[in-house]
C-alpha cells in the first residue's frame, strides 16, 4: 500500500461501525455524506465480524454501532454478540425508530452495554418536523424501556437554531425520562449540516444563553446525571482537537467498508481511503496512505507549524479546513490565528441575516432524493 | 459525598471493570468513555462486590498485600470513585 511507515503509531481505541446509510429519519444536520445515496453497497455479516475481531486484537475497546439507523440491519444482534464475546464495550447509537421492548431485551441478552437514543426537540411538533418522521412519543417510550431493562440511558439532543430556545424544556425532559447521561451536541457543520448551515447555526446570543442554562443545570444534577456538552466550535477562539489527533484513537468503517480516520474524511480529496475488503485493519491503521496522511506535525503549514499549541489541538479539523477554505492542510479557520478566520465570521453573519429575515429558505432534509440531487 | 462505613459497597452496574490485554491494565468502561486504572485503584474496585463494607475492604487489601496503614488512601480513592459513579452504596 502507499504511505510511509511511521514510528510511535498508537493503536485504535474507538471503532465506529457505520452499519448502513439507510435511515427512516431525515434530520437536516445528519453527519453522513451528502452524496450517501451513491454508496449503496453494504458489508455483510462476515465482513463486519472480521473487522470487529481484527480491531479488537489491536486494542480497540469502545465500539459504536451507528449509521444511518443501525436497527435496520437484521444481523445487529449477531454482531452485538460477537462484539461482547470479544470484550468490546458496545454502544448502540439509534434514533429509537422501530425499537421494541422485545428487541431491547434481545440486544441486552446478546451483550449490548448501552443504548443512546436521540430526541430532536422537547415537543412533538418540532421533533417530528426535524426528524421528518412521526417519532416523538415512541422515542420517549423507548427511553423508558432502555432504563427499565438496566442499560445506562443516554439521551442525545443535537442543538441548532430550530430547537435551541427549548433548552430549559429539553433539560426538564431529560430529567423526567431519568437519563443517566445527556449529550447536548451543538451541531458540527459537516455533511448535511454544512448544506443547511444558514438555517441551523444559532446566533451568538442564543448560544450564550443556552450554555448558561445548561451549565446551571449541570450543577443542579451533579451526581445524578452526567452532561456531555459538545462545544459549538464556530464561537470558540481555538479549534477542537479533532479525533484526538488523526489516526491516533478513532477508526470509522463506513457501510461499504471504506475505512476512515474520521466519519467525514470521505469528503477529503486524494486520501485513497482503503476498504476492509482489500486490507486487514492492521494494514489499514499502520500502513495506509489515508491513516498516515495527517499523523504527526510534518504536514502542517503556518500558522500551525510554529504554533505552541499544535500538540494540544493538532491544527483543528482537516475536514473543516477543507470545507471552508478549500485547503485541507490549512489551519482550521475556527482558530483566531488562521488567516482564513473571516470565513467563520461570514458564516455567522450570513446565518444571523437569515435568522432575522422573514422569508428564510426551507431546510433540505436528508433523504435519498435530495442526496441524488445534491451529488 | 462520602463513604458510609455501615453500608456495603458495590461496583456500579452501569459501568464495566475489565482487564485490557492490549494496554496491560484494568479499565472502567461506560457510555462513550474509558478510565485507565493503576494497579492499586483496580485492586480496590475489585473488592467492591456488594458484600464488603469499608472496613472489610481495607482489612482484606492490607492482608492481601501484607501491609498496614492503607485506610486513608483507600478511603480517599473510594470517595473519588463514589463521586464519579463507579461505585454505589445501598
Amino acid at each position: 500500500m502507499a504511505g510511509s511507515n511511521k514510528t510511535n503509531i498508537t493503536p485504535p481505541r474507538w471503532l465506529l461501525a457505520e452499519l448502513t446509510y439507510a435511515c427512516p429519519l431525515q434530520c437536516p444536520y445528519c453527519a453522513n455524506p451528502v452524496d450517501y445515496a451513491n454508496y449503496q453497497a453494504e458489508l455483510d455479516t462476515e465482513d463486519w465480524k472480521r473487522v470487529l475481531t481484527q480491531a479488537r486484537k489491536m486494542g480497540a475497546v469502545q465500539l459504536g454501532f451507528s449509521g444511518g439507523e443501525p436497527l435496520t440491519r437484521k444481523d445487529l444482534p449477531e454482531l452485538v454478540k460477537h462484539a461482547r464475546d470479544l470484550g468490546y464495550y458496545s454502544n448502540l447509537i439509534t434514533s429509537g425508530y422501530g425499537l421494541t421492548e422485545e428487541k431491547i431485551v434481545q440486544l441486552k441478552e446478546a451483550g449490548l452495554d448501552h443504548i443512546q437514543v436521540s430526541i430532536q426537540a422537547s415537543t412533538q411538533e418540532l421533533n417530528d418536523h426535524i426528524a421528518g418522521t412521526t417519532s416523538f412519543e415512541h422515542k420517549k417510550e423507548v427511553a423508558h424501556l432502555v432504563k427499565k431493562h438496566g442499560y445506562p440511558m443516554v439521551l442525545c439532543v443535537v442543538i441548532h437554531r430550530e430547537n435551541i430556545h427549548q433548552m430549559p424544556e429539553i433539560l426538564a425532559m431529560a430529567e423526567e425520562l431519568g437519563a443517566d447521561y445527556l449529550e447536548l451536541a451543538n451541531t458540527q457543520y459537516y455533511g448535511w449540516a454544512h448544506t443547511n448551515r444558514d438555517l441551523l447555526l444559532p446566533t451568538k446570543e442564543q448560544f450564550e444563553q443556552a450554555e448558561q442554562i445548561a451549565q446551571a443545570f449541570k450543577e443542579k444534577v451533579a451526581g445524578k446525571m452526567k452532561i456531555y456538552y459538545v462545544v459549538p466550535d464556530f464561537y470558540e477562539d481555538r479549534p477542537k482537537a479533532c479525533m484526538n489527533g488523526w489516526g491516533t484513537t478513532f477508526l470509522t468503517i463506513a457501510p461499504d467498508g471504506v475505512a476512515l480516520p474520521c466519519h467525514s474524511a470521505r469528503e477529503l480529496p486524494g486520501l485513497d481511503c482503503p476498504n476492509v475488503k482489500d486490507y486487514s485493519i492492521d494494514q489499514i491503521w499502520n500502513e495506509s496512505k489515508a491513516f498516515n496522511f495527517f499523523r504527526g506535525y510534518e504536514w502542517m503549514k503556518e500558522p500551525c507549524s510554529s504554533c505552541d499549541e499544535k500538540e494540544k489541538d493538532f491544527g483543528g479539523c482537516r475536514c473543516q479546513a477543507y470545507l471552508l477554505t478549500g485547503d485541507m492542510y490549512a489551519a482550521d479557520p475556527v482558530c483566531s490565528k488562521s488567516p482564513n478566520h473571516h470565513v467563520i465570521e461570514e458564516a455567522i453573519d450570513s446565518a444571523r441575516a437569515g435568522a432575522l429575515s422573514d422569508n428564510e429558505k426551507p431546510l433540505i432534509f436528508r433523504n435519498s432524493k435530495n442526496s441524488r440531487l445534491l451529488s | 459525598m462520602s463513604i458510609n462505613p455501615d453500608q456495603a459497597i458495590k461496583f456500579s452496574p452501569l459501568h464495566r471493570l475489565q482487564w485490557e490485554e492490549a494496554q496491560q491494565k484494568d479499565v472502567i468502561l461506560y457510555p462513550e468513555g474509558m478510565v485507565e486504572l493503576n494497579q492499586s485503584s483496580a485492586e480496590i474496585l475489585k473488592m467492591c462486590d456488594g458484600a464488603r463494607k469499608l472496613d472489610q475492604i481495607i482489612a482484606d487489601l492490607e492482608q492481601k498485600f501484607a501491609t498496614t496503614g492503607l485506610t486513608n488512601d483507600i478511603t480517599a480513592f473510594l470517595e473519588v470513585a463514589l463521586k464519579n459513579g463507579w461505585i454505589q452504596q445501598n
